[in-house]
């Protein structure tokens, strides 16, 4: 049990807290960045280095600023001044302490989790680039091409529409 | 000869390490790593903060040379009358920025306004980590150690929104959005430039690409800017690094006659320079990833001048690219927002793409005349072809030339 | 309490924060906020059962997490743009307003 580890989830745990009870949006959005960086620090303790690195690189380096930039442009970036929750919370709450009991009776009465703690493994860049080209070469292809299909829907979703296309509603 | 010249240097050029090495080694053995790390962090900066002052009067005196006037003449030393040619204007600069008055728009976000300068400057500091500054000198030597420079980089970005909206100054948070756009649109050929060179090297680690570029054939180095594919990798890499440091010509978020100060309009005092140093700070680090990438790092270009320590040989280059962004920006006019993006993703992408292939194709056919021939044919080809398809709608006029007297 | 038993409370945690913000708060795109926190929960659990499991030099729950990581984000790259579009139609981001089926 390090205390690096406690206090890195301290934090990210605060961030996430943060991020889905504020009031700005954009606070919401900046608190969010925080809590992706809190998790790659959790990821570069766990020796998981190369992950770390890709999650700053995606998440905050391009997720955040996509949640900011959507959130600019539908004009969200006032406090609103209604209630920021929806009707019906008190019943996703309910859930949500029900799902955290679930899960963590789960965790902490489980007897197929391993007790002693293995030597940190060795990743090289080299090993993930022979797996991910060997044995995992499909889902790489496929991802490929998700990405893509996903670049040119997003584009397509959010093009202005023209014109003609509100004369031809029904 | 050159070997014995090279065996009488090699102890000034390992000095730093040695120095290092010998300090740490007055503390007992488990303080020794954390000394160690502290020593070098505490000598990145000192250094480039240093260089930082030295760059900010080079381009004044620069620029001003080339639009055919003084730069700063006349600070040297404060309180003496020895002159030093302006050299010393880097020293009332900084007093005077930590002296004014800092003001902050009632109507902004206080906590966001404040930390916006300390998240700009806390990635552009840890990018330095991963450079190798001489041989035997990169502070962390991760093995993905070009994907922890460009993850750390694009965190930059968060700290320019925040700057900008935190402001509430409609200037402000237009500049930002112009930044982020820009900062976005090239980074991608920045970084498929730099895949090129991690295909031929083989791996994410800094100090093997550098090592993979020792060698010198009939007296040239191995660097591979030297190489088609290296070449057009660099020109790209560079225009990018241009546009991510929002240097001129793509300096249209921060740009003085169009939006004021962009998305540092509020900004005053102190927190100004922690933006400006941040930026500064961010444009050598950038160029150190280039010189890393493509010019070889710290090795020297003719098998001769090997004797010359390795840092020596990295601020050399440094300061010689320095000069070369400092020469453009007084050269060219500002691009506006659409031809800066038509330009990164009509024109810049598509040949980054095209390097890959060619990089490839460099890699897998035989060393001889024929592979540069083919090389260099595709490359040509493809740059005029684009150059050319982009510009036939334009309607320019009469290019004409008017130079003061 | 050994190392792993933490990881996969704190993921639990970060899990149960998004899903809380998800079905709780009215804007959508804090929806998706919550959507990205429970995401990140399930890649700190693969990466905690890689690291404490056996066989960790197979990378099976590392290359699983990258593969994870590019997929959440084309997911909100599309529902950001969903989003978009739907405020561009019905000029609210309120997911209690959006509720007729009508165009």
């Amino acid at each position: 049990m390090s205390t690096l580890l406690i206090i890195t989830a301290v934090v990210t745990l605060f961030a996430a807290v943060a991020a889905m009870s504020l009031r700005n949006l954009v606070h919401c959005a900046l608190m969010l960045a925080v809590s992706f960086s809190g998790v790659a620090a959790l990821y570069l303790q766990l020796n998981a280095e190369f992950v770390a690195f890709t999650e700053i690189l995606v998440y905050v380096g391009a997720v955040a600023i996509l949640i900011v930039m959507a959130i600019l442009l539908t004009r969200s970036g006032e406090s609103p001044e209604k209630s920021v929750l929806t009707a019906g919370w008190y019943a996703g709450v309910a859930v949500t302490a029900m799902v955290f009991t679930t899960l963590g009776w789960a965790i902490l009465s489980s007897s197929a989790l391993p007790q002693t703690v293995a030597p940190a493994p060795v990743v090289s860049v080299k090993n993930i680039g022979d797996t991910l080209m060997g044995r995992y070469v499909l889902p790489l292809e496929i991802v490929g091409l998700v990405l893509t299909a996903a670049m040119i829907g997003a584009v397509l979703i959010a093009f202005k529409a023209e014109p003609r296309d509100k004369n031809q509603k029904s | 000869m050159f070997e014995q010249l090279n065996r009488f240097f090699a102890p000034v050029d390992q000095i730093f390490v040695t120095t290092l090495h010998w300090l740490v080694g007055f503390l007992p053995a488990a303080w020794r790593p954390v000394a160690s790390s502290m020593l070098c962090i505490a000598f990145i900066l000192m250094v480039f903060p240093a260089l930082f002052s030295i760059v900010t009067i080079f381009e004044r005196k620069g620029i001003g040379r080339i639009q055919n006037r003084y730069g700063p003449n006349r600070v040297g030393i404060p309180g003496t009358k020895i002159r030093l040619a302006g050299f010393g204007q880097f020293l009332p600069d900084g007093l005077k920025m930590l002296t004014k008055e800092d003001i902050v728009p009632r109507a902004a976000d206080k906590l966001v306004h404040f930390l916006a300068p300390v998240v700009l400057l806390i990635p552009v500091l840890l990018t330095y980590a991963v450079l190798p500054f001489g041989r035997n000198m990169a502070l962390a030597d991760y093995d993905a150690g070009l994907l922890f420079f460009f993850a750390v980089g694009g965190a930059v970005e968060v700290s320019v929104f925040m700057a900008g909206w935190s402001s509430r100054n409609k200037y402000s948070l237009l500049g930002a959005m112009r930044a982020i756009a820009q900062m976005l649109s090239y980074e991608i050929p920045l970084i498929l430039s730099s895949v090129t060179v991690v295909m031929i090297v083989g791996s994410l680690n800094l100090t093997r690409i550098v090592e993979a570029q020792a060698g010198h054939t009939f007296g040239l180095a191995n660097w591979f800017v030297f190489t088609p594919w290296g070449l057009l990798g660099y020109l790209i890499f560079f225009i990018a690094s241009l546009a991510e440091s929002n240097r001129s010509p793509f300096d249209l978020p921060e740009a003085e006659s169009e939006i004021i100060a962009g998305y540092f309009t509020e900004y005053s005092g102190f927190k100004f320079a922690l933006f400006f140093l941040g930026e500064y700070l961010g444009m050598f680090a950038i160029i150190g990833l280039g010189i890393t990438l493509f010019l070889g790092g710290w090795t020297a270009p003719f098998a001769c001048l090997d004797f010359i320590p390795s840092y020596l040989w990295f601020l050399t280059k440094m300061l010689g690219i320095v000069f070369i962004f400092i020469w453009i920006r007084a050269t060219l006019p500002r691009l506006r927002m659409d031809q800066l993006m038509n330009f990164a993703w009509k024109f810049m992408l598509p040949l980054a793409l095209l390097n890959v292939l060619v990089a490839g194709l460099w890699h897998y056919l035989a060393i001889g005349p024929l592979r540069w021939i083919a090389c260099a044919t595709i490359i040509i080809v493809a740059y005029v072809a684009l150059g050319r398809g982009l510009m036939r709608h334009q309607k320019l006029g009469q290019r004409t030339y008017r130079y003061a007297d | 309490m050994n190392p792993l038993t933490i990881c996969l409370l704190i993921s639990a945690l970060l899990f149960a924060t998004g899903f809380a913000g998800a079905v709780t708060r009215r804007h959508a795109i804090l929806v998706l906020v919550g959507i990205e926190l429970m995401l990140n929960a399930a890649n700190l659990n693969l990466i905690a059962f890689w690291r404490f499991g056996p066989h960790p030099e197979a990378l099976t729950g590392f290359i699983f997490v990258l593969f994870s990581m590019a997929l959440a984000a084309a997911e909100a790259a599309v529902g950001l743009s969903l989003v978009i579009a739907i405020y561009r139609h019905q000029q609210t981001s309120n997911l209690d307003e959006v509720r007729e089926l009508k165009g």
